[in-house]
C-alpha cells in the first residue's frame, strides 16, 4: 500500500473505482455506485475512452463485468482504445469480463409511422448485461439517437425511462454525451442525470493543448470545482488531483546529503531536511546543474531512486557535461536508480507538464526529485501559474516525502528575479549561486539564502567547480552576494 | 389509389422479386404490438395480396434476435424482400407512411 496519499474527499456513499489514475481521488473513491454518470465534452476530449477504461477496469481489476452499446464507434476504434489501455477486445469478450454491442442508427434507413417506443434497446441491453451478469454499462453516445430518431418526444420520455431501468438494475452506468453550444451536452442529457455529471476539455491555448476535467455535479459528495488536468497517453486516462487543501504533511527530522560536504557543514552538518523543497538560482553558468547533479549522485549512493526532470537538456548532455566536471550519473542510470525524464517546456501545457511529473513519481516512487530548471516552465506559462504548479507539486512531494530540488535561471534586473522570489517562497531552502569578478579573476560564489527549521551558516562560500567535482571554498569576506532584505514582495536579493 | 390497377400495372417479368418478406418485431403483447400486427396485415391485404410473407418475431422470446437487425425501436417492421433492406418503426397506424416506407407505391 502506499502510505502517504492525499485523501481528498471522504464520503459514506459506495462508490465505484473507475481505475482512472487520480480520478477515484478526486471523486473519493470513483463514481457513483448503481447511479448514472453522465461524461461530456467536444469531439476529441477522450470520453470514449473515459467510458472504457471505466469498463475495462472495471472487468479487469474490480470483477464487475461491463457491456458497452455503442452508437458510434467502429469496432476498429474501439478495439484500439481498449489495446491502449494494454487490453485485447476479443480475449475480454471471450473471458465475458466485456460485451461490446454496436447498435447502428442509420436515419435514412428508418421510417416513422406511429407510436413506439425503445424496447429493443432495452431488450438488448437486458440480453447483454444477462450474459456476463454485467455490473457496469457504458452508452456512447446515446444522442446518437437523436439524429436517427424523428420523434424527439418518445426519445426524450425513453431515455428518462433507460436510466432509471440502469438504476433500478443496479447498474453503474457512464452515458457519454456531445457538448453543446450553451449548454453541457447538444441534446440537454443533463437533465436526466442527476447523481454525477463530469466534464471533459480540450483547450488550446498560444499553440499549447491542455485537456482538464471538471466535476460539475456529484450529488451525495463534496467534490472539488477545480478543473483537473488530465493527460491521454499510451496507458490511457490520468487525472492530476490537487493535493490536501490544508497543510498537513509531517515534517521529517530526518536528514540527507546535499551532496557536497562543506554544503552539508554549512546546514548544520546534516544538509537538507528529507522531504523539503530546495531552490537554487543563479545566473548562466554558476553551477545550478552541477549541484542538483552532486545532490542527485548522493541520493544515488545512498540507494535512493532518483527522478531527474530536465527541461533544458538532453539526458546524454547533462550526462556528458556532468563527467565534465567530475560527476558521473551514468552507472545509476544504469542500474534503474536514476531516470531522467527530458521534455521542451513548450512542448505541451504547464498543466500536462504537472500531469506528467505527477505520473512518473507515482510509477517510479523516488525519494528525491529535480527538476532542471523551473525558469523554462516560466517561460511557457505566466509567473502567476508557475507558482499555482508549483504549490500543487511541493504540497504532493511533501506529502510522499520525496526531497526536490528546483533550478531556476535569473539574470541580474530581470523579471526572472522576481520569478525567483515568486516561487521562493514555496521552497523551505534558497541556495543562491552567483558568478562575480573580484580583482578581475572570476570566481562562483554559493550562500545559503534561507533554509528553514535549522540554523544555517549564512556565510558566502566560493564554489570551486573541477574535475574532481564541486567543493567549497573558505568563507568570503569581499562577497558580492549583498544581504537579503525582506519587503513587500518577500526576500529578496538587492543586487 | 386502387389495388387492382396497382396489380395490373406491375409486369409479370419482375414478379419473383416482388414477393415480399416483412419480419415484425414486437416484444410481448403490447397494445403497440397488437395494433403493428393488424395494421400490417390490412395493408398487405390491400397491396400485396398472395405476394408476401408476414413473420412476428417477439424479443421477449427470442431477445438474441434483436441485435441481427439493429432493432432499436418496438414495433420494427424490416422489409427483409426484395432488397435493399427497409425499417418502418411504429404501429403503423400511419398507413401513407407505411406504403411508402415499404416502396408501395406503383411504378409511375
Amino acid at each position: 500500500m502506499r502510505g502517504a496519499r492525499p485523501k481528498v474527499i471522504r464520503s459514506s456513499l459506495a462508490k465505484a473505482p473507475t481505475g482512472i489514475q487520480g480520478l477515484d481521488e478526486v471523486t473519493g473513491g470513483g463514481l457513483p455506485k448503481g447511479r448514472v454518470t453522465l461524461v461530456c465534452g467536444s469531439a476529441g476530449c477522450g470520453k470514449s475512452l473515459f467510458a472504457m477504461e471505466f469498463l475495462v477496469h472495471g472487468a479487469v481489476r474490480y470483477g464487475e463485468p461491463g457491456v458497452c452499446m455503442d452508437f458510434e464507434e467502429t469496432e476498429a476504434k474501439l478495439r484500439a482504445n481498449v489495446a491502449s489501455l494494454g487490453f485485447d477486445l476479443r480475449d475480454l469478450t471471450k473471458r465475458k469480463k466485456l460485451l461490446v454491442d454496436f447498435v447502428a442508427v442509420e436515419r435514412n434507413q428508418i421510417a416513422e409511422s406511429g407510436e413506439y417506443n425503445l424496447d429493443g434497446l432495452f431488450i438488448r441491453l437486458a440480453h447483454a448485461v444477462k450474459a456476463i451478469k454485467a455490473k457496469r454499462v457504458v452508452l456512447d453516445s446515446i444522442e446518437a439517437l437523436f439524429s436517427g430518431l424523428v420523434d424527439s418526444t418518445i426519445l426524450r420520455a425513453e431515455l428518462r425511462r433507460l436510466f432509471h431501468w440502469l438504476e433500478d438494475h443496479k447498474l453503474t452506468a457512464v452515458v457519454t454525451g456531445e457538448a453543446g453550444e450553451q449548454t453541457l451536452t447538444r441534446h440537454g442529457l443533463e437533465e436526466y442525470i442527476a447523481d454525477c455529471v463530469i466534464s471533459l476539455d480540450h483547450r488550446v491555448t498560444e499553440q499549447i493543448s491542455t485537456r482538464r476535467l471538471r466535476i460539475v455535479k456529484y450529488r451525495g459528495t463534496s467534490h472539488g470545482t477545480d478543473e483537473y488536468p488530465f493527460l491521454i497517453d499510451r496507458e490511457g486516462i490520468s487525472v492530476v488531483p490537487i493535493t490536501s487543501l490544508e497543510l498537513a504533511h509531517k515534517a521529517s527530522t530526518d536528514r540527507v546529503s546535499t551532496g557536497i560536504p562543506a554544503l552539508d557543514e554549512m546546514m548544520e552538518g546534516k544538509g537538507f531536511f528529507r522531504g523539503s523543497s530546495v531552490l537554487v538560482s543563479g545566473s548562466s553558468g554558476t553551477g545550478k546543474s552541477s549541484l542538483a547533479a552532486s545532490f542527485t549522485k548522493a541520493a544515488c549512493a545512498r540507494g535512493e531512486v532518483c527522478l531527474y526532470f530536465a527541461f533544458e537538456e538532453s539526458p546524454s548532455q547533462i550526462l556528458r557535461n556532468m563527467r565534465s566536471v567530475g560527476i558521473n550519473l551514468e552507472p545509476w542510470v544504469k542500474k534503474g536508480i536514476l531516470h531522467f525524464h527530458a521534455m521542451r517546456p513548450t512542448s505541451i501545457g504547464l498543466e500536462a507538464h504537472l500531469a506528467i511529473v505527477h505520473k512518473l513519481i507515482e510509477q517510479f516512487r523516488p525519494k528525491v526529485v529535480v527538476i532542471d530548471p523551473i525558469t523554462n516552465l516560466v517561460v511557457a506559462s505566466g509567473t502567476y501559474s508557475i507558482k499555482s504548479m508549483l504549490m500543487r507539486l511541493v504540497d504532493f512531494l511533501k506529502v510522499q516525502q520525496i526531497t526536490s530540488m528546483f533550478t531556476n535561471l535569473t539574470f541580474s534586473g530581470d523579471p526572472q528575479e522576481r520569478t525567483a522570489a515568486a516561487v521562493s517562497s514555496l521552497m523551505d531552502t534558497w541556495i543562491v549561486l552567483r558568478d562575480s569578478k573580484p580583482n578581475g579573476r572570476p570566481r562562483r560564489e554559493l550562500y545559503v539564502l534561507k533554509s528553514r527549521g535549522m540554523a544555517h551558516s549564512r556565510d558566502p562560500r566560493e564554489l570551486i567547480v573541477s574535475d574532481r567535482g564541486m567543493e567549497l571554498g573558505k568563507v568570503l569576506k569581499d562577497h558580492s552576494l549583498a544581504t537579503p532584505v525582506a519587503g513587500p514582495g518577500g526576500v529578496k536579493v538587492p543586487e | 389509389m386502387k389495388k387492382s390497377s396497382a396489380r395490373k400495372r406491375r409486369p409479370t417479368k419482375t414478379s419473383r422479386s416482388e414477393f415480399y418478406i416483412l419480419r415484425l418485431y414486437i416484444a410481448g403483447q403490447t397494445p403497440n404490438s397488437i395494433a403493428a400486427i393488424a395494421n400490417l396485415k390490412k395493408i398487405c391485404e390491400d397491396k400485396l395480396q398472395g405476394k408476401y410473407r408476414i413473420e412476428v418475431v417477439d424479443l421477449l422470446k427470442k431477445p438474441q434476435l434483436a441485435k441481427g437487425d439493429q432493432i432499436i425501436a418496438i414495433p420494427t417492421l424490416v422489409r427483409r424482400l426484395p432488397p435493399p433492406v427497409k425499417k418502418i418503426i411504429g404501429n403503423l397506424s400511419k398507413t401513407e407512411s407505411v406504403i411508402v416506407g415499404l416502396d408501395l407505391q406503383p411504378a409511375r
